[in-house]
């Protein structure tokens, strides 16, 4: 018992080791709550290791500290009325409306019945959900909506720690990349100490500072930056769980397209004749825009048509934004119909475009100065 | 069917109805208060649930007129003391909402008792904010089956000479008259209605929540 016990513990200084965290010992882990970081934790019974934190399940030896107090000399109740808690499919009240579920949390906090509902209206907003959502009951909400409750309601205790329990593993592909960007917003707001739990590397990958990967049998395989993790992976562990895609992954922290240098494109817009697109294009392809010079598809002249038309564009190719990874770039070079990736400022007006050469040579650029010591 | 003898009977018949509701009602709102916190032991009994909801099922099986008999025995009560009635029909109500509260109360999912028990609820509020509200839907289907099934047996008590509807039958019967039977029948069956939409109605105000009253 003793052994599992302290593998636990490992577990858990893993985790926090990712966070604002020292793991002074295997047995002894102390959390401080003072900086705003997000571990993540990669494990298949990692659960375990959130719920010592907040003691829904208490380790028979060993000592897990907050802030330089160890959380077994502490009122249970206490304790986890400090800790934010967010878990798969969200877990709401289902006898209580959006606004009553976020409340609950400052209520029990001791704040009162109109403040805490003040609260949670404006918690609402900030999750993304407007106040028409303020008086349903959580199974009039989709899977993505209820999540968001159940963030917020997390939130409106105003906890300087928070254990999110693979919080976007239960909604579609779509939905969980939004809520992963609106949880990258959120943290650059509210600057949290988030601890979270996932088996989805890329969303470790994504939303980390530091992720640390756990064996199975919970001893630590490494803590680091999800870039080093993906540069300089620990061992054979590691790397087969980053995957055989890390080469393209590691792009997401390759640096911004910035670098690459962007070609003009001709466009045409809308309404515009055949002869006039093919006088424009500089070869089978030519890009249309909107009146705000907003790339809206490819315009393939090899198809006969007599006016630009929006339904006959080509929309397969993605768009990436200035500041973005090489990753988004890459993947509009490939998309693009043209072979040219389309780049755009941050209110996706045309900026120009970038071939496969010229990425590639940004890359070998970066390559030749080694990347992994470089600082992002 | 003889009009006229309703219409002389009326302030008696009225009277035994009364009789009815409140010994239909009072019941089976003590066994209700007394089946929460037991039924709250038998959910959390573990492998010795079946046992306990076997055993407070048993008490259904005891013939009711026999109850009737033996209560003033044990209670050192008057044998037409309306208290012998209303123990014996406590009684049978609690043998079925003792299950219905337990069985209620394992219908909350435990995702929402976990997150209940995360954020920072104490057990006492943690059953009276979340369980218990989230277990009324199911607690209303069953007191449905105990408020009419406790109609029903409250006129036996008519045997040991409570008044209620059911001296309605033992007059008919003696009489050979068959007004009173058939104006006590319908009146059970009215009253049971009664009872019963009153139960739904109580049931849906606590439960806004309840998708199946959309």
């Amino acid at each position: 018992m003793k052994a599992i016990v302290a593998k636990r513990l490992a577990e858990v200084a893993a985790a926090l080791g990712g966070a604002s965290a020292r793991a002074t010992s295997a047995r002894k882990v102390a959390i401080g709550s003072d900086c705003s970081s997000q571990g993540i934790i990669i494990w298949n019974a990692k659960t375990t290791s959130l719920r010592m934190i907040n003691r829904l399940i208490t380790p028979s030896s060993g000592s897990i500290s907050i802030d330089g107090e160890p959380t077994e000399k502490m009122d249970v109740v206490k304790l986890r009325r400090r800790i934010g808690y967010v878990i798969q499919h969200a877990g709401l009240f289902p006898h209580r409306t959006v606004v009553e579920n976020i409340a609950t949390t400052a209520r029990l906090s001791g704040v009162t019945r109109p403040k805490a509902l003040a609260t949670a209206r404006e918690l609402l907003d900030r999750v993304g959900l407007g106040g028409e959502f303020a008086n349903r009951y959580p199974w009039q909400l989709s899977g993505g909506q209820q999540q968001r409750v159940g963030v917020a309601r997390a939130l409106a205790s105003d906890p300087q720690l928070m254990l999110m329990d693979e919080p976007f593993s239960a909604v579609d592909p779509v939905v969980r990349t939004q809520l992963q960007d609106e949880f990258l917003r959120l943290q650059r707001d509210i600057g949290k100490t988030i601890i979270m739990v996932t088996h989805d590397i890329d969303e470790a990958l994504k939303l980390g500072n530091q992720v640390a990967m756990l064996r199975t049998g919970g001893t630590l395989a490494q803590v680091a930056t999800p870039r080093q993790l993906l540069a300089q992976p620990a061992d054979n562990f590691v790397a087969d769980f980053v995957g055989r895609d890390r080469g393209y992954r590691f792009l997401g922290f390759a640096g911004t397209a910035d670098a690459v240098r962007l070609v003009s494109e001709p466009t045409v817009r809308l309404g515009a004749t055949v002869d006039e697109a093919k006088a424009a294009a500089l070869g089978r392809w030519v890009l249309a825009v909107d009146d705000h010079e907003r790339p809206l598809g490819w315009v393939d002249l090899d198809r006969p048509f007599t006016h630009v038309r929006q339904d006959g564009l080509n929309l397969s190719g993605t768009l990436s934004a200035q500041g973005e990874p090489l990753r988004a770039l890459l993947d509009a070079v490939l998309s693009a119909p043209s072979g040219r990736g389309v780049v755009t400022d941050a209110d996706g007006r045309l900026l120009g475009t970038a071939t496969l050469a010229s990425v590639s040579s940004v890359l070998e650029d970066g390559r030749s100065r080694d990347w992994a010591e470089a600082q992002p | 069917m003889n009009l006229d003898w309703i219409i002389a009977e009326a302030g008696t018949i009225g009277t035994l109805f009364l009789w009815h509701f409140g010994l239909s009602v009072v019941p089976v709102l003590l066994s209700l208060v007394l089946a929460i916190p037991l039924g709250w032991l038998a959910h959390r009994s573990g492998f010795m649930r079946p046992f306990w909801l076997g055993l407070a099922g048993l008490f259904y099986t005891i013939p009711s007129l026999a109850l009737f008999v033996l209560l003033p025995l044990v209670l050192h009560t008057r044998i037409l003391d309306p208290i012998n009635v209303v123990v014996a029909l406590t009684i049978y109500a609690l043998a079925m909402l003792v299950r219905t509260v337990a069985d209620g109360l394992s219908t909350v999912s435990p995702e929402t008792l976990q997150a209940a028990t995360a954020m920072g609820y104490r057990p006492a509020a943690r059953f009276l904010r979340v369980e218990l509200p989230l277990a009324v839907p199911a607690i209303t289907a069953g007191l449905r089956v105990a408020v009419v099934s406790n109609v029903s047996i409250v006129s036996i008590a008519a045997l040991i000479g409570t008044p209620q509807l059911g001296s309605l039958f033992t007059q008919g019967l003696q009489l050979r008259f068959l007004t009173p039977i058939v104006t006590g029948i319908v009146l059970c069956i009215v009253l049971a209605a009664l009872l019963d939409l009153a139960v739904v109605w109580a049931g849906f105000r606590l439960s806004p929540w309840n998708r199946s009253n959309k």
